[in-house]
């Protein structure tokens, strides 16, 4: 269990997929107009993470690697078979979110399919091969990946309501702005580098 | 009637497979500047700010970007009347998922260190909206020589403003230039040799490191930078909003 919160403390904020990798950055800039948007897309995220990463480690370690099912290595179609994983969470995502809440599908609009070409999910599957997680730590890296996502979203869809009533320079407004305010997020969430995750445990 | 149908067929049968006119020019030189795909359409930003604290790490991503973005163009417009409409995603998704795989096991083939210097961000040219946004908004309705055209023209320029990134963080905050690569050198700093100093003195000899270069969140500041100095000059980019 201590293993579980470490990571997932690790992923959401020490190693944060936005403002560390700079992952799932087209989604993270172009629905960050509006908190309520924003905080949709967070949500559609978390799940998407958590679901697809425990499946694309099932996959990985019975179909792909070399003690698998088929006693083969593989990996070479690893990309293949992630991404197809993924589009079809996503197509589910988007079915479940029409069924249950047709407002929130609306303002999401294009942005929901686009989750299967958002960086931030093909990347964690790709980080968790590479950093060989067992399964519960690829839910756990999956749901905290997620979380640090979201609540990277939403803090610069915060400050983006707010700086539309200040005075910036024209050529910099809108995604200029943008960019500069994720550079100086970066470098605040820098600051909990220092945290040592050991101490949860 | 059916005369001038069987008039206009063979004149659309005339236009030569490969011409490079007026318009193939503008499919090339469009979006180094007025539809630059990082700086105006907000494409592939995603896997092109973390390669980017060297410059030879950024030639090769540009190189493999260039190389799937017009691959993908010309294979999905060649087969865009077979696609049906509700899988296009998927069957999209399959032809540019093949082009990187062949771009990976090339790359750890040719040069280990540079593929491990890129990790996973060679497999996630799959996610690089560029590619994906290219194939929906113009190979899927153009002939397959202007589709390749406009692949490698949007790789272009993403492999533009990736390498002027690269410099800008290699120089200030390494001192080098091309570390890494076979023409490696300093530029500035202490230790620094060619070019700018001559032997006996160095001109940029006081130059210390400047370590915030070498985080990824110099990169926002550059690009954020970027696109300011550009909308400077191009009134009609600017977000009115």
């Amino acid at each position: 269990m201590g293993e579980f919160f470490n990571i997932f403390i690790k992923a959401a904020f020490v190693e944060n997929l936005v403002l560390a990798y700079f992952l799932g950055m087209c989604s993270y800039l172009a629905v960050s107009k509006t908190v309520k948007t924003a905080f949709g897309l967070g949500l559609a995220v978390i799940f998407v993470l958590g679901i697809t990463m425990p499946i694309n480690w099932l996959i990985h370690e019975y179909l792909l690697s070399e003690t698998g099912v088929f006693g083969l290595d593989l990996t070479f179609l690893r990309l293949i078979l992630f991404i197809a994983v993924i589009a079809s969470m996503v197509q589910l995502v988007e079915m479940v979110v029409e069924k249950f809440s047709p407002a929130l599908y609306n303002a999401l609009g294009i942005f929901l399919p686009l989750i299967t070409v958002n960086c931030a999910i093909l990347g964690g599957s790709l980080f968790m091969v590479s950093r060989e997680y067992n399964f519960s730590e690829s839910i756990a890296f999956g749901l905290g990946g997620g979380f640090g996502w979201f609540l990277a979203i939403i803090a610069i869809a915060a400050i983006r309501e707010k700086i539309r009533y200040s005075n910036v320079p024209p050529a910099l407004r809108g995604l200029g702005m943008a960019f500069i305010l994720t550079g100086l997020m970066g470098i605040a969430f820098m600051s909990l580098l220092g945290i040592d995750p050991a101490a949860f445990q | 009637m059916a005369d001038t149908n069987v008039k206009a067929a063979p004149v659309q049968e005339k236009e030569p497979l490969f011409q490079f006119g007026k318009k193939e020019r503008k499919l090339l030189s469009d979006p180094l500047n007025d539809n630059n795909p990082i700086t105006v359409q907000v494409l592939g930003i995603c896997s092109a700010l973390a390669v980017t604290s060297l410059v030879y790490p950024s030639v090769v991503m540009s190189i493999a970007v260039i190389f799937v973005c017009g691959f993908s163009s010309l294979f999905t417009s060649l087969l865009r009347n077979y696609i049906p409409k509700q899988v296009r995603m998927i069957v999209q998704l399959v032809i540019i998922a093949s082009l990187v795989t062949v771009v990976e096991l090339t790359l750890k083939y040719l040069n280990y260190p540079i593929y491990k210097q890129l990790s996973v961000y060679i497999g996630l040219i799959i996610t690089n909206c560029i590619v994906m946004g290219r194939l929906e908004a113009f190979a899927m309705a153009n002939k397959p020589w202007r589709s390749f055209l406009d692949g490698i023209g949007n790789g272009l320029g993403y492999g533009a403003i990736l390498i002027i990134v690269g410099i800008v963080r290699e120089i200030f905050g390494k001192g080098s230039l091309f570390a890494g690569s076979p023409i490696e050198m300093k530029l500035i700093g202490p230790t620094a040799e060619y070019f700018i100093n001559t032997e006996t003195s160095t001109l940029f000899g006081w130059y210390a490191n400047n370590n915030l270069m070498v985080l990824p969140a110099a990169a926002m500041f550059i690009i954020g930078i970027m696109i300011w100095i550009q909308r400077s000059f191009n009134k009609k980019l600017v977000d009115i909003s």
